[in-house]
């Protein structure tokens, strides 16, 4: 079980939460100057990191933010939370 | 290699056992070889076997950083079928189903394929359409299954809750006949000791930290046991796929997540086939030591961590209870995890890569246990040829690009 | 008195509280306070079980939940609990306990010819044999099976029901022994909130069964002054009968505690178990160790027990375990066993020390009794068939020192660490020579404490546990400032520990040494293994089961680490353990399922119309967690005439139908069209207030994700309509694209699913019910064209009314707040009677869709489904940018003969064909067959008196009219069709208009 650091409710269960994927990979700002190798890696491939890993989650059960935690995904040790700069 | 058989075990026995052999060589890895395949699970060690055996290519490693067998192919629930939607996954799965029954006599290892039938149960209308579409899918691709109603499903296994009552009452299931369970450890050691006796070296504790390359060519391996040579190389590492690959500067659309299961205190046998059931996320057997075997859904979360999430374990619990009411009474003895190495399109990757030479058989996410025998026969033609066999052809990282993702998901029934 | 074994005083137990209980039919006296297992030693039963494998006869070993053999059956019928330890379990009266595994008898037991067989079965015997012929192998496997399994499941469901509690607290203590009693007192006294969790019924652990003192006090008193203490503090939560099971990441420690342990209800055990998953902040270890056994031939003759544990059964039950004992250690523990016998009364022959010259105090005060001590000896056999006769004891350079009669014959090989909580968090462990095992590293919020830690005097136990318990709360942040004195017991100076793993040379090879007692593994098992290659603990462990049993190896993990690790002539830190896992002890799935099972397995969602369903004689459908109206059948009807009777009525007149189960999200703001212009593939921002459209939702795939009509309430109001089953996840979706991508977008989003409800009413004669109900909206044609929304009242009532179709028919779809849907639609069926109004549910909506050719996203569409393939290209936004757009145009996508919506009639139109079915281009036997595709939805349409059906096909829209058929599960019957535009019904679309 984590304890996941929500930064408007404090830590909580995890099951309060859903798990949004890696975080940090921004939709392309023209999709139709991409080509399919481009617009393929940003759909599909993702880093899978072992160790420190940046990924999105929502405090689906609590306040409904997405945020992002900075977790290491051996030993799944949180090492931060923060916010998405503009959500209001 | 000392021939296993009824004779042999009791002329040994009559001297105490004492004269058997290593079923295969401690191996000192070799400077260069032709082909090397990482990772010493089900599917690396099936790849080896068939290399030498269908390819005559003997001068093969494969790498293990801990033991033998210690990753998934140690860790699953030991379900085998071929019951799955689309064509390309119907024809490697069923070809791979073949395999398995003969499998015991090809290894001279008994693996315990034991073919108890398998058995899908549904819970909706759409469920139950699901299930028709796939049954439907089966028979015309030559795989046998069956469509079963309520009553059929609960003469089978008559301890099933099949009362109308229940919150997802069983509108009725599929039987796959021919599909069953293998004794999971033993399929890993029946290829190791078959592959060690046509020359392979196998080579545990040895860990890839490092892929070299050069003109685009993999030339070499860095490892924890010094630089290997190698004409060509299988990465067959599961959950740690992406890891690897990472080495040679390749990205995969694999996400690695724990999946848990576990196991009960043994009971005198109450039923004889496996049940699945996709909406509440259960698949069940009894092992023939008495033993119930219990899988769940992965965790959500990206993790390489073996423990899992114990939340799981409740629901798949409860879901178990509701089905099976006489287990709740029945203890859990003990509960694990694997690293599965998840692909969007729950669909495993056996293809080249960017780099000439580097070959990927991974993304079998929750379900690859099954196709052990068919994915070493096809990864080995693939390695052996520098191009897919026709079985493996769709399974290519390159369906990422295209879009022709082998989706099947689509049908959650086979999400196992 | 039937107790011979029983002493006449002394003892925990209650002598004034006598019970009995049967065991395979016999009664059995004992008194409150037993165990099962003292209540049957103290009766003189030593036979309690068979072996797995070779059905030897076994007795019980120890005291405590390590047992590997005392497994039994408790009760009958639907509250029998299998494979429950006998040492565990509480004696209560009228419990019946059975034997498992052995057949016809315990005493008799017909498989126990296995045994005959075991030079020829030795670990992996499977693996070698069983092959030829290859058909046979279904029959060895359920000779198998059948040899195989302990217990019997119960044969009805479980009549109990379990509880999960949560549980916040700053220090737990797992273990109320010496060192988890003085832990608590210490965290207590800062304030700290504690729970203590003990498996046993009574506090105190090992000090019930020793004759020390602490401060002054025999330590059971001790025990019970320091229990009563401790539940008089406020924030001190005591958990007798519970064991923590499991240690997660977080520190989340997991609890099973045993309910109603002494209720007389044939229950037995774990009858009402409450699960507590427990965050504490802080953990003290105190979880003792397990005395390891000794290898030499025979050591699992019914007789041989832990020394440990025989001390147990004499002071703490006033049962002796034997008539005459010999004694073998390698430490000093087993001396004070030999002081309990006597004080008991029980003749020690011999003691057997490995050790060459034990210089402790026990060992002093055991000479003083002038028992034989036999050092630089070792028991090589005991002897005797069906129970201990005598011991056969050597010199360690194997000189024969004689043969010992004896009934009784106590071992301790040293004890191990109980560390399988902290193993199993993957916390590090360190080898610890001294006690020839692994014990627990302390972590910064794991604090070992006791013999655990491989300290195993009482003395200091108690110092170790104050330390810890005060460590623990300075960690959670309670401290009051000083550290209390820890209770004090005399220091009992002990001699070193002398490892002894193997037997020497190469005594009694030829009879079976047990390693792992309950799997029947062998020492020449684990050396098969090793010889095979089988090395790695892990290999040793899955190749010869060693571990695997119901006992989890808790006795036979440590010693086989010693012995492997001297066969291989290795360090045995090298060598390892086999991970551990949870559960510590087996749980029940019932007590971990908790209450989410029965009505609570998942909340079942119904609309505010339910009840009226209900009465009119509804048959229902689990959509999701919804429950649907699927049908109304009057009374005699099949589902057929009834669906039949809804669609004409609909086509003919009108239908009313609960929809409120669709989703519905308010999307609001001065950004909103932009939003819906990029999550919709059609445009949004030019909709006019007061209209509506229809609108895709795609994934990033570019494939259709969900579907729906949205309507412009205001200017910078939407309301958004979802598919039922998509309705959290389209909001989740839209949630996640404003949040962290579209940050900069001014929309807001609000589900309002559950506070409007919605009732449809289709059908020509629709408008004039809605007159006739009463509204204030004006209805002409003109006034409220088709795809348009108007709000105003209907029966009074506030109400959106949206004049969409799914049927195709004239149709109002009127949203009012959930708590007076129920008025609206019993004024709208009221004023519907003159117009013959018909309830309808979703079947009859499903077969007025298919013959509109609409699709549903998740049944038509699974996930690989494309605009273009259903025929709904038009709907792409060539001039912006949305989700999903661009997957559109890569090479798969835009292949020709990806799969199309068409429509499919059968030759004969009688024929419905089956949901599923695949489409081919010939009927044939070969196989693989090719397949075109399938068919998605398939009716009977009662308005066109015929079969309809929608299906995918390759390829399919470029070749509308060409011929198909349809396999069926039967291989010799296709049905054949020819494909067709999906539109059945009203092409123009001319009636929805009107």
């Amino acid at each position: 079980m984590l304890l996941i650091p929500c930064p408007w409710c404090g830590p909580r269960e995890d099951d309060e939460f859903t798990f949004g994927g890696e975080a940090d990979i921004p939709r392309p700002a023209d999709p139709d100057a991409l080509t399919d190798e481009q617009w393929a890696d940003y759909l599909f491939m993702r880093d899978n990191r072992r160790g420190r890993h940046r990924e999105q989650w929502c405090h689906t059960a609590g306040c409904r933010r997405w945020f992002i935690v900075e977790r290491d995904t051996v030993t799944n040790e949180i090492l931060g939370a923060s916010t998405y700069g503009n959500s209001s | 290699m000392q021939f296993y058989s009824l004779p042999n075990l009791i002329r040994r026995g009559l001297r105490g056992h004492r004269d058997w052999t290593p079923a295969w060589r401690k191996a000192e890895p070799k400077p260069s070889y032709d082909v090397v395949i990482v990772g010493a699970g089900g599917h690396g060690l099936a790849t080896a076997y068939y290399l030498a055996k269908l390819h005559g290519v003997t001068n093969v490693a494969v790498l293990e950083r801990g033991w033998l067998g210690g990753g998934n192919i140690g860790r699953n629930t030991a379900i085998v079928r071929s019951n799955y939607l689309w064509d390309a996954s119907a024809h490697i799965y069923e070809f791979s189903l073949k395999l398995w029954e003969g499998l015991s006599q090809e290894l001279n290892y008994n693996v315990m394929f034991s073919q108890r039938g398998l058995l899908n149960i549904g819970h909706s209308e759409q469920e139950m359409r699901d299930l028709a579409r796939r049954v439907g899918a089966n028979q015309l691709n030559g795989i046998d299954a069956e469509l079963l109603s309520t009553h059929e499903v609960s003469k089978l296994v008559p301890i099933l809750n099949t009362s109308p009552h229940t919150r997802y009452p069983v509108l009725g299931g599929t039987l796959q006949r021919r599909g069953g369970v293998a004794r999971h450890d033993a399929v890993a050691w029946g290829y190791a000791r078959a592959a060690d006796a046509l020359g392979v070296d196998i080579v545990e504790n040895c860990e890839v930290t490092g892929i070299r390359t050069a003109n685009g060519r993999v030339t070499s391996l860095e490892t924890t046991r010094g630089e290997i040579r190698a004409g060509a190389v299988g990465l067959v590492v599961a959950g740690n796929a992406s890891v690897l690959a990472s080495m040679a500067g390749i990205r995969l659309p694999i996400q690695s997540h724990p999946l848990q299961a576990l196991v009960t205190e043994p009971l005198k046998p109450v039923f004889d086939p496996v049940v699945m059931s996709s909406a509440v996320h259960v698949y069940i057997h009894q092992t023939d030591r008495g033993e119930l075997v219990l899988g769940a859904g992965i965790d959500a979360p990206v993790s390489y961590d073996l423990n899992g999430n114990f939340r799981i374990i409740e629901h798949v619990l409860a879901a178990v209870c509701e089905l099976f009411p006489i287990f709740s009474r029945v203890r859990m003895l003990r509960q694990w995890a694997g690293t599965v190495d998840v692909c969007p399109d729950a669909s495993p990757i056996i293809s080249g890569t960017p780099i000439k030479g580097l070959f990927m058989n991974c993304g079998w996410g929750t379900g690859g246990f099954k196709a052990t025998p068919g994915s070493g026969w096809v990864f080995a033609h693939t390695l052996a040829h520098q191009e897919p066999h026709p079985l493996n052809e769709p399974f290519s990282l390159d369906r990422f690009t295209t879009g022709a993702l082998i989706d099947e998901h689509g049908a959650a029934a086979v999400a196992h | 008195m039937s107790q011979p074994f029983r002493l006449t005083q002394g003892g925990r137990i209650h002598r004034d509280e006598p019970l009995q209980f049967t065991f395979d039919g016999r009664p059995i006296d004992a008194f409150r306070g037993d165990t099962v297992a003292s209540a049957l030693l103290a009766n003189g039963v030593t036979l309690v079980g068979r072996s797995f494998k070779y059905h030897r006869p076994r007795g019980i070993v120890s005291a405590g939940a390590e047992d590997p053999n005392a497994f039994v059956q408790l009760g009958r019928g639907a509250r029998t609990l299998p494979n429950r330890l006998a040492t565990v379990t509480p004696a209560t009266p009228g419990l019946e306990v059975r034997h498992v595994n052995a057949w016809p008898s315990l005493d008799f037991d017909l498989m126990s010819a296995f045994g005959l067989a075991a030079p020829f079965i030795p670990a992996g015997f499977y693996y070698k044999t069983l092959m030829w012929p290859r058909r046979f192998w279904p029959l060895y496997e359920h000779f198998l099976r059948h040899a195989a399994g302990l217990g019997h499941a119960p044969d009805a469901p479980d009549p109990d029901r379990y509880d999960h509690v949560h549980a916040h607290c700053d220090v737990l203590v797992v273990g109320a022994g010496a060192a988890g009693l003085a832990a608590a007192r210490a965290a207590a006294q800062t304030g700290a909130r504690v729970i203590v969790a003990d498996e046993q019924a009574k506090f105190g652990g090992g000090l019930l069964s020793t004759s020390e003192r602490v401060d002054g006090l025999p330590a059971p008193q001790w025990a019970d002054a320091a229990t009563a203490q401790l539940s008089s503090a406020s924030d001190v939560t005591l958990l007798p009968n519970t064991t923590a099971f499991g240690l997660y990441e977080s520190n989340l420690v997991l609890l099973a505690e045993r309910l109603h342990t002494d209720q007389p209800d044939n229950a037995g055990a774990e009858s009402g178990a409450r699960v507590w998953r427990v965050l504490p902040r802080q953990i003290v270890l105190a979880t003792g160790a397990h005395e390891r056994p000794l290898l030499f031939a025979n050591n699992d003759r019914p007789g041989v027990m832990l020394a440990g544990a025989i001390s147990t059964y004499v002071n703490r039950y006033a049962v002796v375990t034997g008539s005459r004992a010999v004694l073998f250690t390698n430490n000093d523990s087993a001396y004070r066993t030999a002081l309990d016998l006597v004080e008991a009364e029980v003749p020690v022959a011999a003691i057997a020390d490995v050790r060459v010259d034990p210089d402790g105090i026990l060992p002093a005060q055991t000479r003083a009794q002038g028992i034989p001590i036999h050092t630089g000896a070792v028991v090589v056999q005991a002897h005797g068939r069906g129970r201990l006769a005598a011991a056969e004891l050597c010199s360690l350079d194997g000189a024969p020192l004689g043969t010992v009669e004896c009934d009784l014959l106590g071992v301790s090989g040293g004890f191990a660490p109980a560390l399988h909580l902290h193993a199993q968090a993957g916390a590090p462990m360190t080898w610890n020579p001294q006690i020839a095992a692994f014990a627990p590293q302390p972590s910064h919020d794991i604090h070992p404490a006791g013999a655990v830690t491989g300290q195993l005097d009482l003395a200091s136990a108690l110092r170790q546990g104050t330390a810890a318990g005060a460590a623990a709360a300075a960690a959670a942040g309670c401290s009051n400032g000083h550290t209390p004195a820890a209770p004090q017991a005399a220091e009992t100076p002990t001699s070193d520990l002398k490892p002894y793993w193997l037997p020497p040379g190469d005594l009694a090879r030829t009879k079976p040494q047990f390693v792992d007692v309950h799997e029947d593994v062998t020492l020449d098992d684990l050396r098969l293994s090793l010889r095979e290659g089988f090395e790695s603990i892990e290999h040793v462990k899955r190749y010869t089961t060693l571990g695997m049993g119901p006992d989890q190896g808790k006795l036979a993990n440590p010693l086989a680490t010693g012995v492997i690790a001297e066969l291989l002539g290795r360090d045995p830190a090298s060598v390892g353990t086999p991970r551990h896992r949870p559960a510590y002890s087996p749980v029940s799935l019932g007590a971990i399922a908790g209450r989410h099972i029965g009505e609570l397995a998942d909340p079942v969602r119904v609309t505010p119309m339910q009840d009226w369903h209900e009465s009119a004689g509804t048959r229902f459908e689990n959509v999701g967690q919804w429950r649907r109206a699927w049908y109304y059948p009057h009374p005699g009807e099949s589902m057929h005439e009834a669906v039949a009777r809804e669609c004409l009525a609909v086509r003919h007149r009108v239908g009313i139908l609960d929809y409120s189960t669709l989703g519905k999200i308010e999307v609001t703001g001065p950004d909103a069209g932009e939003f819906l212009d990029r999550v919709y593939t059609n445009a949004w921002k030019r909709l006019r207030p007061g209209r509506c459209r229809y609108g895709l939702m795609l994934g990033k795939d570019g494939m259709i994700f969900d579907d729906g009509v949205t309507a412009r309430l205001d200017h910078q109001r939407y309301l958004m309509f979802t598919s039922t089953a998509n309705a959290a996840p389209v909001l989740a979706w839209l949630e996640q694209w404003l949040q962290t991508e579209w940050t900069d977008l001014r929309v807001y989003l609000t589900s309002v699913s559950e506070h409007w409800s919605n009732i449809a009413l289709a059908g020509p004669r629709s408008r004039e019910v809605l007159a006739a109900a009463g509204t204030d909206i004006p209805l002409a044609r003109e006034d409220f064209p088709f795809m348009t929304f108007r709000e105003g009242t209907v029966a009074g009532v506030p109400a959106r009314v949206f004049r969409i179709s799914f049927s195709g028919e004239l149709s109002y779809e009127i949203n009012v707040p959930a708590d007076r849907a129920r008025h609206v639609w019993e004024a709208l069926f009221d004023a519907g009677r003159s117009f013959g109004i018909t309830p309808y549910g979703t079947e009859t909506m499903h077969v007025l869709r298919a013959e509109k050719g609409f699709i549903i996203v998740g049944q038509e569409t699974d996930g690989s489904v494309t605009p273009e393939d259903v025929g709904l290209g038009r709907l792409l936004s060539r001039r912006k940018d949305f989700l999903g757009k661009r997957s559109l145009s890569r090479p798969d996508s835009v292949r020709p003969d990806r799969k199309q919506l068409v429509g499919l009639l059968t030759d004969d139109p009688a024929q419905v064909l089956p949901e599923g079915g695949h489409v081919v281009d010939a009927p044939g036997r070969r196989r693989p067959l090719p397949m075109r595709g399938h068919v998605t939805s398939s009716y009977f349409s009662p308005v066109l008196g015929r079969s309809i059906a929608l299906a995918m096909v390759a390829g399919g829209r470029a070749a509308l009219g060409e011929r198909l058929y349809v396999a069926t599960l039967d291989d010799d019957r296709w049905l054949p069709a020819r494909s067709c535009h999906p539109v059945f019904y009203d092409p123009q679309g001319a009636r929805q208009h009107v």
